[in-house]
């Protein structure tokens, strides 16, 4: 039925946007300067509350209202000065502002937080009663007092559903409707009379009749209003409860909510200003974006120019001479101008500002070092920089988890860090950039660093790298990211990092993007994390093996040679090894790993392209080097399945498919490759 | 009831909804049949581009306006030798249902052949030929014009479950 689908719809939009006001409550609330509130954060906080209340409300989700009146009250009274802004104050709206998140998560999974919730709401009763305005409270509460439930059970309710004339016009069928009742309960409609129409001057598209509708069952008064919630402006609605044993005067419930309805989403600026668009992916936890009114503008105007191009061009579709050809020229030129114009402007809908996934932070850092003993200054730099997206709702646990190691493992105490002729207050910063086609995330500290003689003792014993092995220091710092390095109870006593480090670099990994630390001893540690700003299209560079040809991504590429056969040797008799400079790496033959004919097997025929990956650099040789181009990532997966070793597939100009190669994934089957090489030998 | 033990769920569809419009194909000297409202279009034969370490039969990836569509040989995955592809060699391209997921395949066969419609009374499970015959893939025959038909079960063409992201066909590369 499609009113369940449109009221599903509008409630999605409810959560989201209550979801979002919470996030600003929030973020006020962090940056409340305690006794001197800002008026403006203030009237922020307010009318966040204050949207929440009304949303709730419209949609009948009588706990979040209430609960959210109560909250604004309190704030309200803040807001009005009336009421100090106190630490206790500003800790009991947070608290508010986190179970109301959790009850609005919780409309979508059927949780029941009403314990929880009670608690609160009676802290936010106790807190206003010992204010010095009872006043404000009581003002508006008769908004909830409607909605307080009777003693008595409901065991039916009578409608009287008086349509106006233009009910039809507006598209509400009212066999719908009652079809819709008669889902949720048995239902009983008669007709309670009609306008006198006679028959000349009779015009179909209006309705001249009025019902009586019995429900038998107790459905939820919430139900019977989502049936009703498209006619609700166009008819006259006495909803009444049908109560059981005790029975009680009827309270009529004239339906006025239709009023308050478009109250919330004007209420916050955001909304506002705010265009909405709606893109349904497959299995994905949120399926709307919010998109800002001046990007889907400056769409309209690309898509006009395209099509005053497109008419341009169209005139050399029937005779063409040759003098036209400069026309032509200029006419392709500007089409693909446009089309790359319009290409960049798709991709900025799907980007969103980074602080969505930087807004977190504040409290995660104020709770973190308050339960620390610690105490840390969070700078954030550069929460306008945009992303796409799906790598948007992904890095943030990665990064939860960088901030939290860095306030763990990084920061010292007040007293250490004294002792060693430091403030006493930590600095954690958070910063965020585009660089190429890249965006970097960092996440630095300026504690003790990492200890790289207790990562190397660490990873020695651990089996993840051998005793003799000679590395660099920033070789050891990193050996932090190796899985296997590390887990909870083997870190605690040591003074570096670790903690599911594997688990972060995976994380990143799978969103083609790649996590590097920095480290000196006493003075911080910084993370690194590069991402590409979006997950549909990618720099690749074109290789060519035999007659196929494949993409590698640029950002995986370190450099391509042309090296010789006397710069190989072979290792043990299974692996080549080649010498790039002063460093050793495995030669990965994309044609044997793939299973096709090359031009050649040659090392000298053909090239090295030297690819790096997790920290692991190897050559891969291939015939060729074609043209870099951007690609537009198509999946293979949703025809066929994962490939080991590509990544995904891209279709080329002349419209033929090329296969993109997934360098991590190719190394990690290059290493299988020989693991089982190896088992075979061994066996035979 | 009890009288008809057919354990094969795909077999026991065919008794009630194998009626309708068939588009028969010739392979290797048979003709096949596929419902028509599975097939999405046929196509000639172009140049597909091959996936690393995938079955045999699996030909590669062809461009279809934009999606990318594996290409599956039809006589190499019926174990029938191969013939170089001629004039008449098409590629139909068919929506398979596999583990809950709707997947665009493109069949190479020798030559389209005709369209039929079939009622239920004209369709037969198919014999029971032992575990060795390539039967998974029959769904019912039927009898046009004294010819057999053999109407064949399109979502199990690939078999997803056999070709693990690490296939054992790579490793005996």
């Amino acid at each position: 039925m499609s009113i369940d689908i449109d009221i599903d719809e509008i409630t999605e939009v409810f959560i989201e946007e209550s979801l979002e006001g919470l996030d600003i409550m929030e973020h006020g609330l962090l940056n409340l300067d305690i006794g001197a509130a800002d008026p403006e954060t203030m009237n922020a906080i307010f009318r966040a509350a204050h949207s929440i209340k009304g949303g709730g409300a419209t949609f009948g989700f009588a706990e979040i209202s209430e609960f959210a009146h109560d909250l604004e009250t309190l704030l309200d009274e803040m807001r009005q000065g009336e009421r100090p802004v106190t630490r206790e104050g500003v800790d009991l709206t947070l608290q508010s502002v986190d179970c109301l998140r959790a009850m609005i998560r919780a409309l979508a999974t059927g949780e029941d937080l009403s314990g929880e919730a009670a608690t609160l709401r009676a802290a936010l009763a106790a807190m206003l009663a010992d204010g010095n305005n009872g006043g404000v409270a009581t003002a508006d509460t008769p908004v909830t007092a409607s909605d307080e439930p009777t003693e008595a059970p409901v065991i039916g309710w009578t409608i009287s559903f008086t349509p106006k004339p233009e009910l039809y016009v507006h598209g509400n069928d009212p066999s719908a409707i009652f079809a819709e009742l008669q889902r949720i309960s048995s239902t009983e409609v008669s007709c309670a009379g009609f306008d006198e129409v006679d028959f000349e001057s009779m015009d179909p598209t209006r309705c001249a009749l009025r019902w009586d509708i019995v429900l038998h069952d107790g459905v939820e008064r919430e139900q019977i209003d989502e049936v009703f919630s498209w006619a609700i402006d166009d008819c006259e609605l006495i909803i009444e409860p049908v109560l059981g044993e005790v029975p009680k005067p009827d309270v009529p419930i004239t339906s006025t909510e239709p009023a308050a309805a478009s109250a919330p989403a004007a209420a916050t600026p955001a909304a506002a200003s705010a265009a909405k668009a709606k893109a349904k992916s497959s299995g994905g936890e949120s399926s709307s974006i919010r998109v800002n009114i001046d990007k889907i503008d400056n769409l309209i105007n690309l898509v006009g120019e395209l099509v005053i191009t497109q008419s341009m061009l169209s005139r050399f579709n029937g005779d063409f001479d040759f003098t036209q050809l400069p026309a032509l020229r200029e006419g392709l030129a500007q089409l693909s101008r446009n089309t790359r114009e319009l290409q960049d402007s798709v991709m900025a809908i799907r980007m969103l500002p980074i602080s969505f996934a930087f807004a977190r932070f504040p409290r995660l850092v104020r709770d973190t070092g308050n339960a620390l003993g610690k105490m840390v200054d969070l700078q954030v730099v550069g929460e306008g920089t945009e992303l796409d997206k799906t790598v948007l709702e992904k890095i943030g646990d990665p990064l939860v988890h960088l901030v939290r190691n860095s306030l763990d493992h990084g920061l010292e105490t007040p007293e250490e860090r004294v002792a060693a002729g430091k403030p006493e207050t930590g600095v954690l910063e958070l910063r965020a950039y585009h660089e190429g086609g890249n965006i970097v995330i960092e996440v630095s500290d300026d504690g003790a660093g990492i200890n790289s003689d207790k990562v190397l003792e660490k990873a020695i014993e651990r089996g993840v790298v051998s005793a003799d092995e000679q590395l660099s220091e920033e070789r050891i710092i990193n050996l932090i990211f190796m899985p296997g390095f590390s887990t909870a109870d083997q870190v605690s006593d040591l003074s570096g990092r670790g903690v599911g480090m594997d688990v972060v670099r995976r994380n990143i990994a799978d969103l083609g993007g790649h996590v590097s630390v920095k480290s000196e001893r006493g003075v911080g540690s910084t993370f690194t994390i590069r991402l590409p700003l979006t997950l549909a299209i990618l720099d690749g560079q074109l290789v060519r093996v035999g007659q196929e040809s494949y993409i590698v991504p640029l950002v995986s590429i370190v450099e391509t040679i042309q090296s010789g056969n006397e710069n190989i040797s072979q290792v043990a008799g299974d692996s080549e090894l080649f010498r790039l400079r002063d460093e050793y790496l495995p030669v990965l033959r994309l044609h044997e790993l793939f299973g096709i004919e090359a031009d050649s097997t040659e090392i000298d025929d053909g090239l090295l392209v030297v690819a790096e990956a997790n920290g692991q650099r190897v050559g891969i040789f291939v015939d060729d080097l074609q043209e870099q181009q951007q690609v537009v990532i198509k999946s293979l997966e949703s025809n066929f399945r994962q490939t080991a070793g590509i990544s995904g597939a891209t279709i080329l100009g002349d419209g033929t498919v090329a296969l993109i190669v997934d360098v991590p994934g190719l190394i990690q089957l290059f290493f299988d490759r020989i693991a089982e090489q190896r088992r075979h030998n061994a066996v035979a | 009831m009890a009288t008809e033990v057919n354990n094969d769920p795909l077999d026991r569809e065919y008794g009630t909804g194998a009626a309708g419009q068939y588009l028969t194909f010739m392979l290797a000297g048979e003709e096949y049949g596929v419902e028509i409202l599975k097939v999405q279009e046929i196509k000639g034969w172009d140049r597909a581009t091959p996936i690393p370490n995938a079955p045999e039969y699996v030909l590669g990836v062809l461009n279809l306006r934009g999606a990318v569509v594996p290409i599956i040989d039809l006589r190499c995955r019926f174990g029938i030798e191969q013939v170089p592809y001629g004039p008449t060699t098409v590629v139909i391209v068919v929506k398979m249902q596999s583990e809950e997921q709707e997947r665009t395949v493109g069949v190479v066969v020798d030559g389209v052949a005709d369209v039929y419609r079939l009622e239920d009374s004209d369709i037969q499970p198919p014999p029971e030929m032992g575990e060795s015959a390539h039967t998974e893939f029959v769904g019912g025959l039927a009898t046009v014009e004294d010819k057999m038909v053999i109407l064949l079960e399109v979502d199990r063409l690939i078999d997803f479950k056999d070709m693990q992201p690490m296939g054992a066909q790579a490793s005996a590369a």
